[in-house]
């Protein structure tokens, strides 16, 4: 078993197919595999379906593939920082789907979990409900929501070993667990590839069994909005 | 005078209690953390997955892997811990956070709310307010009374696309505070804001209301 890559490019390697679908980790620019997007735009892989729970910058991220126009659906929550997937989907280009944040989040898990569907109170009576089943329980009106899976989830992690074993941190964990369990094939790439065995078995945030393929990359873990306060003067 | 932003973020901070779990909206709602009394234990939650959020970090400390909800810089605090999107929406859909503080487009007087799309206009998304709404125990919207047209934002009835309907449980605005009753009987004003009258007010306000026996104007 060989799970590690020499770089992003070697790792995409026999999964990339037009008009796949792949789940891409992040909130934001934090924690986003940003090595494997720009891999995939090099590989030129078109008609994506992409679930991330937001579309990059128009110069970072996945902001990258919509320049290329290799996305043809993104499903999101909140796409506001993004001038090219606005001028996009307004011109009619792009297909897109929100789900509330917490309902994306849960479709992954459940995707993963091998849990079809699942009731949420979220969204209840409102556009997000249109079409979908209704049901009460205990006197609480919720909607059924369905599990998420991908032909390939692209990870950010911050530690992983030769066995797929992933750490991450700070909130750049945000949706990469779950989608390391919802991919058919799960490519993570991480700042450090460490001995098996050093990250300690307690601290393991996502067991290696998800984790198909790793890779070490550097990253310029690019910030968003940069807020600071003073120093107080003693 | 009406209360300014800062004003009306003190005032949204009354709603705060020793050992709540709180998450703070953007804007207004994000400025009720300067005003946690002191001595208060209030725990902050930012949905892409963080209990315990600090303030701001100085310049040089930031940390790219360390944001809020806003995709803000942030710290963290001897009490922090991380989790998963799908760990922090268990959190929030399961009835486990206290209070969630809020912006809003629109309020209606059943406790429906507006507040992540304009027909017409660019819509970017709900991010996580359909499920803050939704899963909170307790949500307070905050919010200017009166649109830039200056039409009422408390209305009978919401008109823009709904966030959550019979959800909100108390309205903080520039001009007054609204308590949404839970019989469904509609809106008490319970409080004005200093040097605001009842008739403007009434004058202002879209909704039907009743007003509190013991209604106070605040200091």
């Amino acid at each position: 078993m060989q799970k590690v890559y020499p770089d992003a490019r070697a790792a995409l390697e026999g999964v990339l197919f037009d008009g796949m679908t792949v789940m891409s980790g992040g909130f934001g620019l934090c924690g986003i595999p940003e090595n494997l997007i720009l891999a995939i735009r090099d590989a030129g892989t078109r008609g994506l379906t992409v679930i991330s729970n937001n579309a990059g910058v128009d110069d970072f991220g996945l902001g990258l593939l919509l320049q290329t126009r290799q996305i043809a659906k993104m499903v999101s929550s909140y796409v506001g920082e993004n001038k090219e997937f606005e001028r996009q989907y307004l011109a009619g280009e792009l297909e897109l789907e929100f789900n509330p944040q917490g309902t994306l989040a849960e479709r992954i898990r459940a995707g993963g979990a091998g849990i079809p569907a699942f009731f949420t109170a979220t969204g209840v009576g409102t556009l997000v409900a249109e079409g979908k089943e209704v049901r009460e329980f205990d006197g609480r009106q919720y909607v059924m929501e369905t599990g998420l899976k991908a032909d390939l989830s692209i990870v950010k992690a911050w530690k992983g070993d030769a066995r797929g074993n992933l750490m991450f941190r700070k909130t750049a964990r945000n949706f990469n667990p779950m989608m390391a369990t919802a991919g058919a094939v799960c490519i993570a790439e991480v700042e450090e590839i460490v001995p098996v065995g050093s990250l300690g078995a307690d601290q393991i945030h996502t067991p290696g069994i998800y984790v198909d393929r790793i890779v070490q990359s550097t990253f310029e873990k690019r910030i968003e909005q940069r807020t600071v306060r003073q120093k107080e003067h003693a | 005078m009406p209360w300014t932003r800062d004003q009306l973020a003190e005032r949204a901070a009354k709603e705060l209690q020793d050992g709540f779990y709180v998450n703070l909206g953007i804007g207004i709602p994000t400025l009720v953390a300067n005003y946690i009394p002191a001595g208060m234990t209030v725990t902050l939650q930012s949905e892409n997955g963080m209990l315990g959020m600090g303030p701001f970090p100085y310049a040089g400390e930031e940390d790219a892997d360390l944001i809020n909800a806003g995709k803000q810089t942030i710290t963290e605090l001897d009490e922090t811990s991380y989790f998963s999107s799908a760990d922090s929406f268990a959190m929030i859909r399961g009835g486990h956070i206290n209070l969630s503080i809020l912006g809003a487009m629109e309020v209606a007087e059943n406790g429906d709310i507006a507040n992540w799309m304009i027909p017409g206009k660019l819509v970017k998304g709900m991010g996580g307010a359909m499920d803050l709404v939704a899963g909170v125990k307790r949500v307070v919207v905050v919010m200017e009374h009166a649109n830039k047209h200056g039409q009422s934002k408390v209305l009978k009835a919401c008109t823009l696309p709904l966030t959550g309907t019979r959800v909100v449980e108390r309205i903080i605005t520039d001009l007054c505070v609204f308590d949404v009753k839970k019989d469904g009987s509609g809106l008490e004003l319970i409080e004005l804001a200093p040097g605001v009258a009842l008739d403007e007010v009434e004058a202002k306000t879209e909704a039907a209301f009743t007003v509190s026996p013991a209604l106070k104007t605040a200091a």
